[in-house]
């Protein structure tokens, strides 16, 4: 089969028939963008990636609220006479392409004057002269070329956001004192003999001091902060033995220097500090375009078109529905509260809320929920209750999303850091106790030595490093971890529950069998002709399947709505829909979604939509139990129960008809009973089985709309990785386990010049750096070779 | 051998020039977006073609 793909977007363009300038488009949209393009010499675009474009939406009005003065001022981040500057989040930017047409703007509107790219948040920042160009002309324009920006309350509301560099300037400092100190140290380790070393070391010394001074006091702050913190809570944290190693190695070398007993550490103190803020700094950099903090704000539009009592249409803000306004919602548009269908065929897609993508009918009367798309051109609505109200929101005031999670684990690292502050306190003790006895002029020096040599530091770098790279090649990988603390959870898991609907079955598709006499091509062109017509999801499902026919003009077609269609041609006539509609009598009661068929009168067969599974499904779930406890629970019917069964390995527990609630208290029981819990989820409807989880992955088809209580996502293509993705995260804990053995051992021979009084500066300078590096050399390399082996 | 002292001065004056430079930077946000500059340094510079004035 000749499989041609649309030149702009890639997508299948073979039916289309669309042809421009000897290349193939999937629609005319793809095509107006191509024009656009190629008219305005922008077609380097195509060069750079294949097929980067996105077919662009109709967007009818739908930006109408940024005429708005009121909502445009909160948008922009500056304003003032010509000059506007407005930073918009648009999702699509993903390839280099996009990169160069969003900076390429100003030939597409020549009001722009620039536009900056932030490749890793997918915002665009535009400057352009805001009298000659109306904002929401610009937002039109992106929209039309396939970039949509996705304007939420979230924008509107935070404002300028401060972005905290601090970090950045502490490792600056640290990176450039450390140098210079380093530079300073070196003619007394050289042991160079002579008069002007005697004249000139006090100098370096107190030069070096200088340069350590700001390092401690401010690059260290945060783990002074933090040591305080924890001990005031009686927590014995990493942070405690490195704020410990940091003041003993300041304030015995500033007593050396002092007292002329020698040059003191301070190369080691800002090469400590260092490479302990690198570690902070990799740990950070997680991935900031994913906002995993999203509340029910993100959702929804920031303007709604509200139609005032004498039927004029203008835009207002959400904050200022009120009980009983009248709201004009367009194609594809959120309904931002709850309502009544006042005028107009509604067609709601609830998938936000309850993870069904089939759309719902509703008829004048019947009450919407906030959260659910029009799918089906323009309604009217009456408001009921303001944004405040609705039940999304009240969904997620559920107590389940208050308790931190955080709170309740204690990682790794600082199960360690307790044993280890402990026993350093303890041989310090031990050792200068020892040398009271035998020579106490060297009991201070041992005391100080060992603290200051036993490094925590390689045990507060194995952590972030190695968690830090895996979280960044499982992020290659398509699996988005909230925070590094994720894995050891995951690694820590025993059971696993799945949602059914849009987790383990693929949202879009479905697959359908016919059952029943064969139709003749007559029959098959009439109902072609018949579901043409209509604009029922499984009308247009079952239209795409058929071959294609001849079309023709159908007398007396007529839709019941609920029900079915019939339709007649010549001498035939068809009936298509729902058992009862078509004349036909079971005895079997099937939960299963059909469509039944008959012509003449005469029952003919009838066509099933079945859930289509993800790829892969059978095997994730043999790999998964050998070690795991699996149950998939859903919020459909039983009708997929016979399926599941063969699907999945026996002892999968499979539990149907479940609300929301009940698979949160189903959690709950399980961990009561000390299971571990990884739940597999989508859709609104999960967030507090998510949430209540140890840990909640949401599978995602897009990775922008998602359910905010998770602390993964997993894109939809990758979900037969999982296994996989979860023996990653034991290997991680495993790795680090290996290099605090491998810390061990340095902190082994390192406690050994310390105990025996011979800890010269120069051997703590090349001990502590050396120990530092090993451990990132090797968590960064294992990591490496383990993302390889098991993705 | 008080050169030193000059040599000292010099290159730590020199260093704190260059640290200076690199607040700015980061102050000016140069440091907050670590993956974009990549690509864009790639792209090529156009030809600006003579446009038909119709």
């Amino acid at each position: 089969m000749n499989h041609k793909a649309c030149f702009h977007c890639g997508l299948d363009a073979s039916k289309s028939g669309i042809t421009f300038d000897k290349k193939s488009f999937c629609c005319n949209g793809c095509k107006t963008v191509y024009e656009i393009f190629s008219t305005n010499d922008l077609s380097c675009y195509y060069d750079l990636q294949a097929a980067p474009g996105a077919t662009p939406k109709e967007i009818e009005g739908k930006y109408n609220f940024l005429n708005n003065e009121t909502i445009a001022e909160k948008l922009f981040e500056f304003k003032d006479g010509d000059f506007r500057i407005i930073t918009l989040y648009i999702p699509h930017i993903h390839c280099s392409s996009c990169i160069w047409i969003l900076e390429n703007l100003n030939k597409l509107l020549p009001q722009v004057s620039s536009s900056l790219v932030n490749f890793g948040e997918k915002t665009v920042r535009i400057t352009y002269n805001g009298e000659k160009l109306s904002l929401k002309k610009l937002v039109d324009l992106l929209c039309r070329i396939g970039y949509e920006p996705y304007i939420s309350l979230e924008n509107y509301e935070s404002g300028k956001k401060k972005i905290d560099r601090s970090i950045i300037y502490k490792l600056g400092l640290a990176g450039f004192a450390f140098g210079y100190v380093m530079f300073l140290s070196f003619p007394e380790y050289l042991q160079v003999e002579g008069i002007w070393l005697e004249k000139y070391k006090h100098l370096f010394r107190w030069l070096m001091f200088i340069f350590s001074v700001p390092v401690v006091f401010y690059a260290a702050q945060d783990y002074f902060i933090s040591a305080y913190k924890g001990l005031r809570s009686n927590l014995l944290n990493i942070d405690v033995p490195i704020a410990l190693g940091i003041s003993v190695l300041f304030i015995r070398s500033t007593a050396e220097i002092i007292l002329d007993i020698g040059t003191g550490f301070f190369d080691s103190l800002t090469g400590l500090i260092f490479f302990l803020l690198l570690g902070k700094y990799f740990q950070q950099k997680t991935y900031a375009f994913l906002s995993f903090e999203r509340d029910y704000k993100s959702y929804f539009p920031i303007g709604v078109t509200k139609i005032s009592t004498n039927g004029k249409e203008s835009p207002i803000q959400v904050y200022d529905i009120e009980k009983g306004d009248r709201l004009l919602i367009r194609n594809e548009e959120l309904i931002p509260v709850d309502c009544i269908l006042m005028k107009g065929r509604a067609r709601i897609d609830y998938s936000f809320v309850t993870g069904e993508s089939e759309a719902v009918s509703k008829k004048s009367g019947d009450k919407l929920f906030a959260g659910g798309k029009q799918m089906d051109g323009v309604i009217e609505i009456e408001v009921l209750k303001s944004v405040e109200q609705s039940y999304l929101t009240q969904l997620w005031s559920n107590d389940v999303f208050k308790t931190n999670k955080e709170n309740a684990f204690k990682n790794l690292t600082n199960k360690i850091s307790k044993h280890f502050t402990i026993a350093i306190l303890f041989i310090a003790a031990l050792a200068t106790t020892f040398w009271l006895i035998y020579d106490s002029s060297k009991a201070l020096n041992v005391f100080t030595a060992v603290l200051i040599i036993a490094c925590p530091c390689a045990i507060a770098l194995s952590a972030p490093f190695t968690l830090g790279n895996l979280l960044r090649i499982l992020g290659k990988k398509k699996f988005y971890l909230k925070n590094a603390s994720i894995i050891e959870k995951l690694a820590k898991i025993n059971t696993i529950i799945f949602d059914k609907t849009g987790t383990i079955t693929a949202n879009k598709s479905s697959k359908i069998t016919y059952e029943g006499d064969q139709l003749s091509l007559e029959e098959e062109s009439l109902l072609k002709n018949t579901l043409r017509g209509s604009n029922h999801p499984l009308s247009r499902a079952l239209y795409d399947i058929l071959n294609e026919h001849k079309i023709v003009t159908l007398e007396n077609y007529k839709e019941h709505l609920g029900q079915g269609i019939e339709a007649s041609f010549e001498t035939r006539n068809i009936k298509v829909g729902s058992a009862p509609f078509v004349g036909y009598v079971s005895d079997l009661v099937t939960a299963n979604t059909s469509v039944h068929v008959s012509t003449n009168n005469n029952y003919k067969g009838k066509f099933t939509f079945y859930n289509d599974y993800r790829k892969g499904l059978s095997n994730l779930f043999k790999k998964l139990k050998k070690d795991y406890d699996l149950a998939v629970i859903s919020g459909d019917n039983d009708g997929e129960k016979d399926n599941l069964t063969k699907l999945l390995p026996t002892k999968t527990k499979l539990l149907f008809n479940q609300k929301p609630d009940d698979k949160l208290e189903y959690i709950k029981y399980h961990q009561s009973e000390g299971a571990k819990v990884l739940m597999v989820g989508d859709g609104l409807n999960d967030a507090g089985a998510l949430a209540q989880s140890d840990v909640g992955i949401a599978i995602s088809e897009n990775v922008n709309v998602f359910s905010p209580a998770c602390d993964a996502i997993l894109d939809a293509s990758k979900f037969n990785q999982l296994f996989n993705y979860i023996k990653a995260s034991k290997g991680a804990i495993k790795i680090i386990k290996w290099s605090f053995v491998l810390s061990f051992f340095y902190n082994i021979i390192g406690l050994y010049f310390a105990v025996t009084g011979q800890l010269e500066p120069v051997i703590a300078a090349i001990l502590m750096p050396l120990s530092s590096i090993s451990i990132v050399i090797f968590t960064t390399i294992s990591t490496n070779l383990l993302g390889k082996k098991i993705i | 051998m008080s050169v030193i002292y000059v040599l000292l001065a010099i290159s730590i004056a020199i260093a704190v020039v260059f640290f200076i430079a690199f607040i700015f930077a980061v102050r000016k946000g140069q440091y907050d977006d670590s993956y974009t500059h990549s690509v864009r340094m790639l792209f090529e510079d156009e030809i600006i073609k003579e446009k038909n004035k119709k």
